[in-house]
């Protein structure tokens, strides 16, 4: 089971186990953690669930969808080259951990 | 303040319970659920759970997460609110005292009225209706659906998709007729129509004749008949303003609020569908169904009732999945005196921007989510004279950003 570390923008962190495929907004949502908002529910229109990956950990994602990269020009905060949308981060038995960096802001 | 009592456990009260405790608040959080479920998502109801079925997929929270956060989430339902004594009575007779409750206890069901009553009729509200409805589904050839607003046409689009024959009646004279403009509407009524769904619009439900087993016949106030094995109305609902009006508070076309979400008795509040709160959007009070205004209300008052008191200002927006088309709408709908189109309905991809007094208003967006996050910042930002560029097809949408004052590119909630 992959094990997911939301780390918030004042380092304070927290390790979730994720249990069965779900994506990484999913995983946040229903445990709790503050700073993702994810307003749409996971339906790549709200740019409310952005992250940064980890540099550690970047390798381990297929590259964002062109969709994606189209909102993630939009997010609130800026744009890195780890900006992701963790509604699009699908997780699974194949990715043992990732370490996810929540942003100052998401409006 | 020690102790705050939540009545609801929809988005907005889970939100308020959750955003209280992120704020730092310490004290005691009491989130009282009425449903039988666990507290879930309400959109996905007739949307992908109407497929799936997967409970995990639409809970709010983990369960553990109430625990892990402190939130006391008991089950039960209020019967009376006791103000001079601060206290709620659940049915259950236990009683919750509070030192302040937020009322977020959302929306009942209009129901459909004709003379042999609504016997037979679904609703899509609860996990409970959709679990009805999901049963009944396998069985089901064909579908009649009373009215055309955002969950008739999602229904109507996944049993159209799944075969079965599906007929659409509505009083107004277009689809979605409150909500959006009449181009966003055309769209949507051919793309029902290719995929199969039949529509009676301008006609509402005389009768409705009940045969064996699940059939019916529904008969259009035009005189047309509609055969049908499930029948299924989404034609609105209304704030539950009961309780709140037993307790004295001002109640209207919802619980009446100020600016900050507070009812008439300082110690209460009220959020989401239920709420009647003044819009910096609306030219009068306003009441929204809708995740964000749920969302946005739970945060303006935890942080009111956490120490950082700001009037509520948020940009309404809204989403309907129907069928494969994605239609958002940023702002309020109503008049417009001007009206820009961008990209093209033909490929399904485009954009309604809707101007009042020089300002833009509302738009509705269809497959361009990147349009509609543009529409909610320039909406946020109040700013002016944007139709010209806005007509500019050559202007990227997010090019528009560009005119906004320094520090007025992102709105704040």
């Amino acid at each position: 089971m992959p094990s997911l570390t939301f780390v918030s923008p004042q380092g304070v962190r927290r390790e979730i186990t994720v249990s069965g495929n779900s994506s990484a907004m999913n995983a946040a949502r229903l445990n709790g953690i503050g700073g993702i908002e994810a307003e749409c529910g996971g339906a790549l229109s709200c740019g409310t669930c952005h992250v940064y990956v980890d540099e550690a950990d970047i390798e381990k994602l297929p590259p964002p969808s062109d969709e994606e990269g189209d909102m993630l020009d939009l997010v609130a905060a800026p744009r890195k080259a780890t900006s992701r949308l963790c509604c699009q981060i699908e997780l699974s038995d194949e990715i043992d951990s990732l370490i996810l960096h929540i942003p100052e802001t998401q409006f | 303040m020690e102790t705050i009592v939540i009545l609801g456990a929809g988005h907005a009260g889970c939100q308020a319970a959750f955003a209280l405790r992120e704020n730092g608040f310490r004290g005691r959080v009491t989130l009282v659920n009425g449903e039988e479920a666990a507290p879930y998502q309400r959109p996905p109801l007739s949307k992908g759970y109407m497929k799936s079925g997967r409970r995990d997929e639409i809970l709010l929270r983990a369960e553990t997460a109430f625990a892990d956060h402190d939130i006391h989430l008991v089950s039960g339902v209020a019967e009376e609110i006791d103000r001079d004594r601060q206290q709620v009575r659940l049915g259950t007779g236990d009683a919750l005292p509070y030192d302040h409750l937020i009322l977020a206890v959302g929306t009942v069901n209009r129901r459909v009225s004709v003379p042999a009553g609504d016997t037979g009729v679904h609703y899509l509200k609860s996990l409970r209706d959709a679990d009805i409805l999901r049963g009944r589904l396998p069985q089901t050839r064909r579908v009649a659906v009373i009215g055309a607003g955002f969950i008739g046409l999602e229904f109507a689009a996944l049993t159209a998709a799944q075969g079965k024959t599906v007929e659409v009646v509505d009083i107004g004279t277009r689809v979605m007729a409150r909500a959006t403009s009449e181009e966003v509407s055309d769209f949507f009524r051919h793309r029902h129509q290719d995929a199969g769904v039949r529509f009676h619009l301008g006609q509402g439900v005389a009768e409705i004749f009940r045969h064996l087993g699940n059939r019916a016949t529904l008969l259009t106030t035009a005189g047309g008949e509609i055969e049908a094995d499930l029948v299924v109305a989404g034609i609105g609902v209304m704030p539950n303003t009961e309780l709140a009006a037993r307790a004295g508070l001002a109640v209207d076309n919802g619980i009446v609020v100020d600016t900050y979400l507070s009812t008439t008795d300082p110690a209460i509040s009220a959020i989401g569908d239920c709420a009647q709160f003044p819009s910096p959007h609306a030219a009068a009070p306003i009441r929204l169904e809708s995740v964000q205004n749920a969302n946005d209300h739970a945060k303006c008052v935890a942080r009111r009732l956490t120490g950082d008191r700001r009037p509520y200002a948020a940009v309404p927006w809204f989403w309907s999945d129907q069928g494969s088309d994605k239609l958002q709408i940023a702002g309020l709908p109503g008049e417009a005196d001007r009206q820009v189109l961008r990209g093209d309905p033909e490929r399904n991809r485009f954009s309604v921007f809707r101007f009042r007094n020089g300002q833009l208003a509302s738009v509705e967006s269809v497959n361009q989510p990147a349009e509609h996050m543009v529409a909610r910042r320039l909406i946020g930002s109040r700013s002016e004279t944007l139709a010209d560029q806005a007509s500019d097809a050559a202007v990227a949408a997010k090019e528009l950003l560009l005119h906004l004052q320094p520090g007025n590119a992102h709105a704040s909630v």
